[in-house]
């Protein structure tokens, strides 16, 4: 057992009180049931009325979000497809597309955020709102997380490009300068507006510095004043080395002149150029990546991430991914300033500075609500073979085991169960037995519910499921008096045991009724027939009937005999079929042979010479008895009849 | 090819249907409604595609659908049809049939009329009853048409509480889907495979013809009659075999197709792949000799186009759509579909031993002379997840509902 990674949360019930009342409790697949008992350790004689129902504890409420059901569909397609691609592709058009992957299922995450937060505006209540709300905030962590982990293990930019993906990645998540640039710039004096300065900040702190260049020029056309420092300032943020995707200069040439550049704004700082204006000289400060400057700047920059990047794009622009955890760590204590201690999104995005892909996935597993993020994401990122070596104390490798979990959470649901199918097939140790636990598990209120549940089974060969599912619904078919039913599914699931029981009914109606029910089915049968010796019967003896009927009366007969020589016909029928062969035998033409009549007869004392001898007082019995014994006095004559013509004719024949 | 436009709905959608425009009427559709499967409610949603002329003056095109107004609905969605303008009649999994109204004004359903126990299966010895899915609906005002797993055909009439005719025992197995042939004739599909000609015009409980495949007893799905040639009938099975039938010819299907068949559609994506030219593909291939059931999916609906009837839909569990063109001018077409990137396939097209039919006006479908014996098949959806329940086709637009809670609009079918 490992040791516990935090304190387990407790979770009330409104309406329980396991202070006064033994509780107990059992564990279902995603969910517990829990209810008081009426044992009472101390006050045996007083019986406090306890509380009557059952309660139902899910364990992973997110499934239910009518939001989040969205990211679980769309990002399931996304799913199987990285499921897919995964053999053909090796080395640069494979992380093209692993990159790809991930930034779809970090667009599904937006597009959910997006609606998440126009939902949280909706909401009636204050209350649900400020629930959306918070559902909206995780969204964002997560993608932001996801986006981190994106570039530092998917595309695993090297030095120089790592900036500016990291850029790039604070832009996107630090983004109320976009609405502020637009109150800004929408106002009827820009540079005159309260929040100007804030702006040009802000855009400067990102490494915008093109807009930030168009806003100083703004201000130096309003006052003439200090347009000299703005233009000098304009220059400095105009000729800031960069690196562009398409250009080819090597890092040690960016390196060479972005030292150049940055002596010259030493210089313009050290000459006091900027002196007379604040705002002027605290960006050329930032421009020098000096952190007092900076964290002057903290309730712009919101976060530590963003301090970081900023610090690094002023500082060091050029670093290398593994220098990345220590300026992470001294941004953090920087920017935290002893003042508040790290919380949790704050420990995972150091970890994955750190480059600790299992410390990320443990502290998301125990931050987040649902199993939805790790479970994506360590599948993408094993596909980026990153997780090899890393096995589980449990028999499964962590991408299973959080897949199992999370597909576990959707068959818990009444309605995702069908998406959670897929992720157990990607699961190659265990993934085939949780299906055939769950699978089973679903309950089946109509025949196409059935025969999708089937689909997936039988795609999967899991022939114990289809049996068992077949027969759930054979019995379900007879109970509603559907034998036609009933009979294609035992048909279906080659259930002859069943096939047999469900013939034998069709037999009794007939017995009952003097005729058949589900014609269209019985005269349909084909080789189906073959699945019992009951069914084999049940679809002769219809046959005999429609021959009968056709007036065909000699192939009639033949078959009738054989049913009972070839022992397919049960001995309790015997008697009808002897019964049915009487209006054969009375025909005017000779329809049994003489070699037919024997065997008939053979028959028929089989049957009378079998039956014990009784003696009781039954009059019911009696009166059976009979009517019995007339039959076979009848059937006796008749076939004596039959084979004195019989004998005739075919001796005259003979004759000839 | 445009675009197909998708949603994700939050709910499994079971059926999706356009409101059929009215009489003489030039515009194109623009509302359809949808109905939801095996969620803790479900819904009969009716949604709108947007307006064209507002759309277009702003020179963007938003191709969202939006959501017009809902209703619950106790139990799953089995089929769904406008029974006029306002009217859309639902058969439920608890055996009711509902008629719900909608109201424009407000934009507001409401349930106009209900047949609580439609459908409903007696138990062996007790009189107990206990409620049939209801699985099939054609309406044709003011007639409406129910079918049933408890093998009942019920006809009902708008505005009469009570069934006009019911036939108990139709069927031994469960019916799957109904359709009018000719007034006062209709066409059921059953889960054994046979397809059965009722007239309501004679008393009893037999059907007055009964067409089916021999043998295998493969369930059929899904029927739809041609629009103009009331003979001509499509049926789609378990085996997600596509079959025509002529329902004055013998008992066979005409032709069959094998469609939405995982093995078959690779083989021929890669031929696609390989030489990026299609050739007609012709082969014989008879019921039984297809591979294994469990490599085929089930076509859960099969749509002529009602104005167009060259031209066929299908949609599948395995998630595909197909559009099926039996039009003569294929090859010119061809071209076409290549350059709007869409995967395009020509199938097996096997003829039984039918002698051919001497008609005035030979159908397409019907058509045995190998030279226009040409079907292209075109998969319209992007990629495959989850079961395509359902779909519908109205002008140039198409609506199709998933699984995978999704559902996909194209407003140019044919462009």
């Amino acid at each position: 057992m490992e040791e516990l990674d935090g304190e387990p949360t407790v979770t009330l019930i409104p309406g329980v009180n396991s202070k006064k009342h033994q509780m107990c409790f059992d564990w279902g697949p995603g969910e517990m049931l829990v209810c008081e008992t009426s044992f009472n350790k101390k006050e045996k004689s007083e019986v406090v009325p306890s509380c009557p129902f059952i309660y139902i504890i899910r364990k992973d409420v997110d499934v239910y979000s009518q939001v989040l059901r969205k990211l679980f569909n769309e990002s399931h397609g996304i799913f199987v497809g990285l499921q897919r691609i995964e053999e053909e592709l090796t080395g640069k058009s494979r992380k093209s597309q692993l990159v790809r992957v991930s930034k779809n299922y970090r667009s599904v995450i937006r597009a959910c955020m997006e609606e998440m937060h126009q939902v949280a505006i909706a909401a009636k209540d204050p209350a649900s709102g400020r629930q959306f709300s918070s559902q909206v905030s995780i969204l964002s962590a997560m993608e932001l997380i996801w986006n981190l982990c994106e570039i530092l293990f998917i595309e695993v930019a090297p030095a120089g490009p790592l900036l500016l993906h990291l850029l790039d990645w604070v832009r996107l998540h630090v983004c109320e300068v976009d609405s502020l640039s637009a109150d800004v710039l929408g106002s009827e004096n820009p540079s005159k507006h309260e929040s100007f300065w804030n702006l040009v900040t802000i855009l400067v702190l990102q490494g915008r510095l093109d807009e930030a260049r168009q806003m100083l020029s703004k201000e130096a056309d309003t006052s003439p004043t200090s347009a000299g420092m703005c233009r000098i300032m304009g220059e400095l943020m105009r000729t800031m080395p960069i690196l562009s995707p398409g250009n080819t200069q090597t890092l040690t040439e960016l390196e060479l002149k972005w030292q150049h550049w940055h002596e010259e704004c030493e210089r313009y700082l050290q000459d006091c150029t900027f002196a007379s204006n604040p705002h002027l000289e605290s960006l050329c400060k930032i421009m020098l990546g000096d952190e007092a400057a900076l964290l002057e700047q903290k309730e712009l920059l919101s976060n530590w991430y963003h301090f970081l990047v900023t610090r690094l794009l002023y500082s060091n622009p050029t670093v290398k991914p593994i220098d990345l955890q220590y300026y992470a760590q001294s941004s953090l204590d920087l920017f935290l300033g002893g003042e508040s201690s790290p919380e949790p999104l704050d420990n995972i995005l150091m970890a994955a500075f750190e480059f600790d892909i299992h410390q990320v996935i443990k502290e998301c597993s125990i931050a987040l609500s649902n199993w939805w993020f790790v479970a994506h994401l360590t599948d993408l990122l094993d596909h980026c073979k990153l997780l090899q070596s890393h096995n589980l104390y449990f028999g499964s490798n962590m991408r299973e085991c959080l897949l199992l979990e999370y597909a576990s959470g959707l068959f818990a649901h009444p309605s995702l169960w069908q998406l959670g199918v897929d992720y157990f097939d990607y699961c190659p140790e265990l993934g085939r037995v949780s299906l055939e636990l769950h699978i089973e598990r679903i309950p089946l209120n109509t025949e196409q519910k059935a025969l999708k549940v089937l689909r997936i089974c039988e795609q999967r060969q899991m022939t114990e499921q289809v049996r068992s599912i077949c027969k759930i619904l054979a019995m379900k078919a007879v109970r509603n008096n559907r034998l036609g039913s009933a009979l294609s599914w035992s048909i279906r699931a080659k259930d002859a045991a069943f096939a047999t029981l469900v013939s034998d009914r069709f037999l009794r109606d007939y017995c009952e009724r003097g005729c058949f029910s589900d014609l269209d089915l019985i005269d349909n049968l084909g080789p189906a027939m073959m699945l019992s010796d009951r069914l084999t019967f049940l679809g002769k003896y219809r046959e005999f009937h429609r021959v009968y009927g056709e007036k065909r009366f000699a192939d009639a007969a033949s078959l009738l005999l054989s049913l009972m020589t070839s022992q397919i016909a049960p001995r309790s029928f015997w008697m009808t079929l002897l019964t049915d062969a009487l209006p054969l035998l009375e025909q005017k033409q000779v329809i049994f042979s003489a070699e037919q009549t024997y065997e008939l007869m053979q028959c028929l004392e089989d049957l009378t010479s079998g039956r014990p001898v009784h003696g009781g007082p039954d009059t019911q019995q009696c009166q059976d008895d009979d009517i019995e014994t007339t039959k076979v006095e009848m059937l006796r004559l008749a076939l004596a009849r039959n084979l004195a013509r019989a004998i005739v004719r075919e001796g005259s024949l003979e004759g000839f | 090819m445009e675009e197909i436009y998708a949603k994700f709905v939050s709910q499994k959608i079971s059926k999706t249907r356009w409101r059929p425009l009215p009489p003489g009427s030039l515009q194109t559709a623009e509302t359809f409604a949808t109905g939801s499967w095996d969620n803790e409610e479900n819904y009969v949603s009716l949604w709108s595609i947007g307006d064209f002329e507002n759309l277009d003056s702003d020179g963007g095109f938003e191709g969202d659908h939006q959501l017009l107004c809902d209703i619950r609905h106790h139990g799953d969605i089995m089929d769904l049809q406008f029974f006029d303008q306002e009217r859309i009649v639902t058969a439920s999994s608890t055996g009711c049939v509902t008629v719900f109204l909608h109201h424009p004004n407000n934009q507001t359903l409401s349930v106009n009329q209900q047949w609580t126990t439609a459908h409903y299966h007696t138990g062996p010895s007790s009189p107990s009853y206990s409620s049939a899915p209801c699985t099939g609906i054609v309406c044709n005002n003011p007639e409406i048409v129910t079918v049933g797993e408890d093998g009942r055909i019920n006809l009902f009439r708008a505005d009469h509480k009570e069934a006009v005719r019911t036939i108990d025992n139709a069927d031994s197995s469960t019916l799957h889907a109904v359709t009018f042939l000719r007034t006062p004739e209709i066409l059921t599909v059953n889960s054994i495979g046979q397809l059965k000609i009722w007239d309501f015009r004679q008393q009893g409980n037999e059907p007055s013809q009964i067409l089916s495949l021999t043998g295998d007893r493969v369930p059929l799905h899904c029927v739809d009659r041609h629009p103009n040639q009331q003979h001509v009938v499509a049926t789609g099975g378990q085996d997600g075999m596509l079959s025509i039938w002529d329902v004055r010819q013998g008992t066979m299907p005409v032709s069959l197709l094998k469609a939405h068949e995982a093995e078959n559609r690779v083989s021929l994506l890669s031929m696609l792949e390989c030489n990026g030219t299609i050739s007609a593909h012709h082969s014989l291939s008879f019921p039984g000799s297809s591979s294994s059931p469990a490599s085929a999916s089930p076509m859960w609906e099969v749509h002529f186009h009602p104005s167009n009837p060259d031209h066929l839909f299908t949609c599948s569990e395995d998630g595909s759509l197909w559009h099926w063109d039996a039009s003569t001018d294929v090859p010119e077409k061809s071209l076409l579909f290549h350059q709007g990137g869409r995967t395009s396939t020509f199938l097996s097209h096997s003829i039984s031993n039918q002698a051919n039919v001497h008609q005035s006006v030979i159908s397409s479908w019907l058509s045995t002379d190998p030279a226009k014996d040409r079907i292209e098949i075109t998969s319209l959806l992007p990629s495959r997840t989850l079961s395509v329940n359902s779909l519908d086709v109205l002008g140039p637009c198409l609506v199709c509902g998933t699984d995978a809670e999704a559902i996909y609009v194209t407003r140019h079918l044919f462009s």
